[in-house]
């Protein structure tokens, strides 16, 4: 996968190292491994359209971003809910499998790695159904 | 790479991609240049200070250029999930 993650929250970095310090360093060994920003005022998560100005905090935003800098995909939860990182890394794959394929490839819905990929081509026009099943979803 | 940031009182500032053109440039380029984050589009770069494994140090987000990158936004420290 080769990924860096990049965490943004409007807390500052001292809070940061005591929420890695006294809480998630019991909950993940050595520590939160990736850099926890800070983003006080909400400048970063304004540009990414997650600062909410009237609670002054952002929403679970996450934005998958390429090599060449260009977001690929984006999920935006309001705060009760957790993100699912399993999802994450299966979009991620599918993206690194479409670019080292050089947009030669399409991975229908549902997919993970192993299964069915699909390649555009003008017989496969009207003949996904032949080369994919539902079942697969 | 990161450069190091030396922690103090003052909160540090973050940098957007669009504070750094000239002073002088006309207000239509300027719009231009702040440019919002839009799927299929690029990232809008940033620089933030931060804390990794015991240190601070201020991260750009081109530095990352030539890998993948999950920019995962959250509303506080010390919230539940």
């Amino acid at each position: 996968m080769d990924t860096q993650v990049l965490s943004v929250s409007v807390d500052s970095i001292y809070v940061h190292k005591m929420w890695n310090d006294h809480e998630l360093s019991k909950m993940v060994e050595g520590g939160v491994p990736f850099p926890m920003l800070s983003d006080a005022g909400g400048g970063v998560g304004s540009l990414y359209g997650v600062y909410d100005a009237a609670s002054g905090v952002e929403l679970r935003g996450r934005f998958i971003i390429d090599p060449d800098g260009i977001i690929q995909a984006c999920e935006v939860l309001t705060p009760p809910v957790g993100r699912n990182v399993g999802e994450t890394i299966r979009q991620i794959q599918a993206f690194q499998l479409v670019r080292e394929a050089g947009g030669m490839a399409a991975t229908p819905s549902g997919w993970l790695p192993g299964k069915t990929v699909l390649k555009p081509h003008p017989d496969l026009v009207g003949n996904v159904w032949q080369a994919w099943s539902v079942a697969e979803d | 790479m990161p450069t190091d940031f030396k922690p103090g009182c003052v909160r540090p500032k973050s940098t957007l991609a669009a504070a750094a053109a000239p002073a002088d440039t006309a207000v239509a380029v300027v719009k231009e240049e702040i440019h919002v984050a839009k799927v299929g589009g690029l990232a809008p770069d940033f620089e933030l200070a931060g804390y990794q494994q015991g240190g601070f140090k201020n991260f750009r987000l081109s530095e990352y250029r030539g890998k993948w990158v999950v920019l995962c936004f959250y509303p506080g420290d010390f919230t539940f999930v």
